[in-house]
């Protein structure tokens, strides 16, 4: 496996489900280039970043015009 | 010499993924009228809706009609939800489609999702520096939010949809092809180039170098 092949499979890098003989040549590829170990990780590190945040809570007065336009909207009769 | 082992991602199951059991009880409920099990549901997704919206249009006031549009819509039409899906993607996609309309409202010639990856760049990044243990030990929490949300922010729209649909809000590939009306094959090419981007412009404030 190049660089280049191995780059291009980053997007399926990181699920459980990966085929395991194309995880062994990555794996087997990273063990001996650098480059791409530090871009694995850091790939690695950045959706975690992202995905391991929760959303922060809506602002009390977006909050409150969104349950307002609901009350508004449920109070008709449904088409 | 043994070869380092690739971990999954580590998802921790965060509060707001939870999908609790009552949920298709709740949703027959709001079908047949019940307006409390409707507030229910849209408490629990109100905070990922809202950030999906503000992710998507990068305008707070869109981003908050958006959201609301969704949420009626989706009482309007809960009749046509069939329960094949998980609510929350089909209430995604309601969403997308809301914050879509208003991102190209504002810049009508700049959002076109299906158009072709130039794919002839060379994705392979030049200058590979580590980034140490724990990078955003560094960082307050709230300065981590903030670097986190500009580098996202900065992505092109198209990138920036497919990362949050199948990062952020972890839909599967074919359900973030199906709410994007994308092919399988080009959100892949997307979130590859999304991720790269993204690793490229978080490198500046994790690299081992920075703040040193």
């Amino acid at each position: 496996m190049k660089c280049k092949a191995l780059i291009n499979e980053l997007e399926v890098y990181f699920d459980e489900d990966i085929d395991p003989a194309l995880r062994a040549e990555i794996e087997e590829h990273i063990a001996k280039c650098k480059n791409c170990r530090v871009v694995v990780n850091t790939c690695k590190k950045t959706i975690e970043f992202f995905c391991n945040s929760d959303p922060a809570p809506l602002p009390e007065d977006t909050r409150h015009r969104l349950y307002q336009a609901i009350e508004k909207k449920l109070r008709q009769p449904r088409a | 010499m043994s070869s380092p082992k690739i971990d999954p991602i580590r998802r921790p199951i965060l509060p707001s993924q939870v999908v609790k059991d009552d949920e298709p009880a709740l949703v027959a409920a709001a079908k047949a009228g019940d307006i409390s099990a409707f507030e229910t549901l849209v408490g629990r997704y109100e905070r990922k809706i809202f950030r999906l919206a503000q992710n998507i249009t990068q305008n707070r006031e869109d981003a908050e009609d958006a959201m609301q549009e969704a949420f009626l819509k989706a009482y309007e039409h809960l009749a046509d939800f069939e329960g094949n899906s998980r609510f929350y993607t089909w209430l995604v996609r309601i969403a997308v489609n809301q914050a879509l309309m208003k991102l190209r409202k504002r810049r009508p010639n700049v959002v076109s999702l299906d158009e072709e990856v130039d794919t002839g760049e060379d994705l392979i990044p030049r200058e590979v520096e580590d980034w140490g243990p724990s990078p955003e030990e560094r960082y307050e929490q709230s300065e981590m939010g903030e670097i986190l949300s500009n580098a996202v922010a900065d992505l092109d729209p198209t990138f920036r949809i497919v990362f949050q649909l199948r990062d952020i809000e972890e839909l599967s590939t074919e359900e973030t092809a199906e709410v994007l009306g994308l092919s399988v094959p080009a959100v892949k090419s997307r979130l590859l180039r999304a991720r790269l981007k993204l690793r490229q412009k978080l490198n500046r404030f994790f690299r081992q170098e920075a703040n040193s």
